[in-house]
């Protein structure tokens, strides 16, 4: 009887093992894991400085204006950093002109130009002429990656990890208090420049697997996630890429067994993910504060003390 | 830590305007300062005193006139309104005054943390080198950004307003600190709003959008020269016998032009 369980005790585990390495032998799922993984660190690393400059909005502007330019790439048979390239120089023309002559506000203009160009694109990409396949860009196809956009995207991925790794200390000055960068040696329009130009190849490596409408999540859900429970900017980066992996791996298994899209999975799992983090956060501050309650007397709290009177003599 | 010898100024502003694309917002600015002065910029709101910063720290360019600064420049600004959840301790912050001496692709070495440390020691903020930031009293933080400073070598230090929303003894252990930094040849320039305390220092420069007066505060802070400073906003009353009349200014806004 023992050895019987002991049998069946192998043959679950044999089994769990099974399910857990079967989505990984055929090539369809390891080049989409190679993908997961590339979009993981970049997105989680980059996203660290999206979320603390506080330019989520932006960057999920920049990465919907790229797209009529990497369609037009795809039908004239450019490459797709160069319709990247071009779509972001053509938005950005486009807002400084509608904002300075038109007088309607940057917002204002940011709005119009983002979503003519977005839906420009769409008509673009959703005309019965266009190549199969086309759509990808909109939703991501990260189980149809093939060896040549992996070899594109790591690439890309070690362009942007060197200019990350460079530009770290710069990045951390100009965000810590833009106005007084420049006097210790900060430089905000490098700073700008640079992350404008990170976000578009991220774009670039993450639309074969996330799609133009999802690569937001990537970019901003894993530091957003890592926000919540790190208090310095390097362990904030670990757990930022160990999230998006995460979330990356578990949308995978999700797409495999239940038969959902694999860049729509991807993105949900790293958005319940967060949700998970910041319930499960709160709880656990709030047992925090509970059983910090009639401690010592925070040292800072001596310090802070009412603005003094405006009271002159003359 | 070098101090300027003889009579080099620190800076030199001459026949400054200044503005943001739009009407003037500082106009006809025009003094200098020798080392180991502590100088007082009185003026209201939109007065002008954060327009002068921003010009001598270089992140707005003159419109009209000239701004030399000899040397580095390190500015202390309020941080109540900053976002106190950036992900960086006391040490981080202070370090970051080694950007202008390092290569900015380089990490910063042992040589510069025990420099960082070193400044943060000074301000006597060693022991809390690895609070994080943001949850440093106003005045702790003040004095990381002072050592941020030190760190950068500043021979002119702006401080904006730094001595709103401290107690009083964080704010004679500041003013001890200023004290010892001008000994050491450094120039300090101090936006404030307390006409009283500007007294005790060694110059004043009031702005009201122009420059209304620059010179000793004994002889500058007259009666009309702060009236024409702060414009309607002030009011007086007799104080019985005594000659001298108290002045009571409305309660501040930060200046944010």
């Amino acid at each position: 009887m023992l050895a019987e369980r002991y049998l069946n005790v192998i043959g679950d585990s044999q089994e769990a093992w099974r399910i857990i390495v079967d989505p990984w032998t055929g090539g369809i799922m390891q080049r989409a894991l190679a993908e997961a993984t590339l979009l993981s660190v970049v997105g989680g690393l980059l996203g660290c400085w999206i979320v603390l400059y506080e330019v989520s909005y932006s960057a999920e502007s920049l990465s919907h204006a790229l797209f009529p330019g990497l369609v037009i790439a795809v039908l004239v048979g450019f490459p797709l950093v160069l319709g990247a390239g071009i779509g972001v120089t053509v938005a950005a023309l486009l807002i400084a002109i509608f904002s300075r002559s038109l007088g309607i506000g940057r917002d204002t203009a940011v709005a119009v130009v983002i979503s003519a160009m977005f839906g420009a694109g769409i008509v673009l990409a959703l005309s019965p002429r266009s190549p199969p396949g086309i759509q990808g860009l909109l939703f991501g196809d990260i189980l149809g990656v093939s060896d040549l956009d992996l070899l594109l995207a790591a690439g890309l991925a070690a362009v942007t990890l060197l200019a990350l790794r460079l530009l770290h200390r710069q990045l951390l000055v100009v965000g810590f208090d833009r106005m007084s960068a420049r006097s210790v040696g900060g430089n905000p329009r490098l700073v700008d420049t640079a992350l404008l130009v990170l976000v578009a190849l991220a774009t670039l490596i993450a639309i074969q697997g996330l799609g133009s409408l999802l690569i937001v999540a990537v970019l901003v859900g894993p530091a957003a996630t890592a926000r919540l429970f790190t208090r310095r900017i390097v362990p904030m980066m670990v757990v930022a890429v160990l999230v998006a992996f995460t979330a990356s791996v578990s949308g995978l298994y999700l797409s495999y067994y239940v038969g959902t899209a694999g860049g729509a999975s991807v993105a949900g799992c790293i958005v319940v993910l967060y949700l998970l983090v910041l319930v499960g956060n709160s709880i656990v501050r709030r047992l925090l504060k509970v059983r910090n309650l009639g401690g010592p007397v925070n040292f800072r709290s001596s310090e802070t003390a009412q603005p003094p009177i405006q009271r002159r003599t003359l | 830590m070098t101090a300027k010898k003889g009579n080099d100024s620190i800076v030199e502003v001459s026949k400054l305007s200044a503005s943001y694309g739009g009407t003037l917002v500082l106009e006809n600015v025009h003094f200098q300062v020798e080392p180991s002065l502590k100088i007082g910029i009185l003026g209201p709101n939109g007065g002008g005193k954060t327009t002068l910063f921003r010009v001598l720290l270089g992140e707005l360019a003159p419109l009209r006139g000239t701004v030399i600064v000899h040397g580095s420049c390190g500015y202390v600004p309020q941080t109540e309104r900053s976002r106190l959840d950036y992900p960086v301790s006391a040490l981080d912050v202070a370090l970051m005054g080694t950007l202008t001496r390092i290569p900015w692709w380089r990490r910063p070495r042992r040589a510069e943390r025990l420099q960082a440390l070193d400044a943060l020691g000074k301000v006597g903020m060693k022991e809390l080198a690895d609070e994080q930031f943001g949850e440093l009293s106003g005045g702790q933080r003040q004095r990381v950004l002072i050592a941020r400073a030190l760190v950068q070598d500043a021979q002119l230090l702006l401080l904006d307003e730094p001595f709103s929303g401290l107690d009083s003894s964080s704010a004679k252990r500041l003013s001890l600190l200023l004290d010892q930094l001008a000994a050491e040849g450094r120039s300090i320039l101090i936006a404030t709003h307390d006409v009283e305390q500007a007294r005790a220092w060694d110059l004043v420069l009031c702005l009201n959008r122009h420059q209304i007066a620059f010179g000793d505060p004994s002889k500058t802070l007259t009666r009309s020269v702060i009236q024409a400073t702060y414009g309607g906003e002030i009011v007086a009353f007799s104080e019985g016998a005594s000659e001298q009349a108290h002045l009571i200014l409305p309660p501040h806004h930060h200046d944010t032009s």
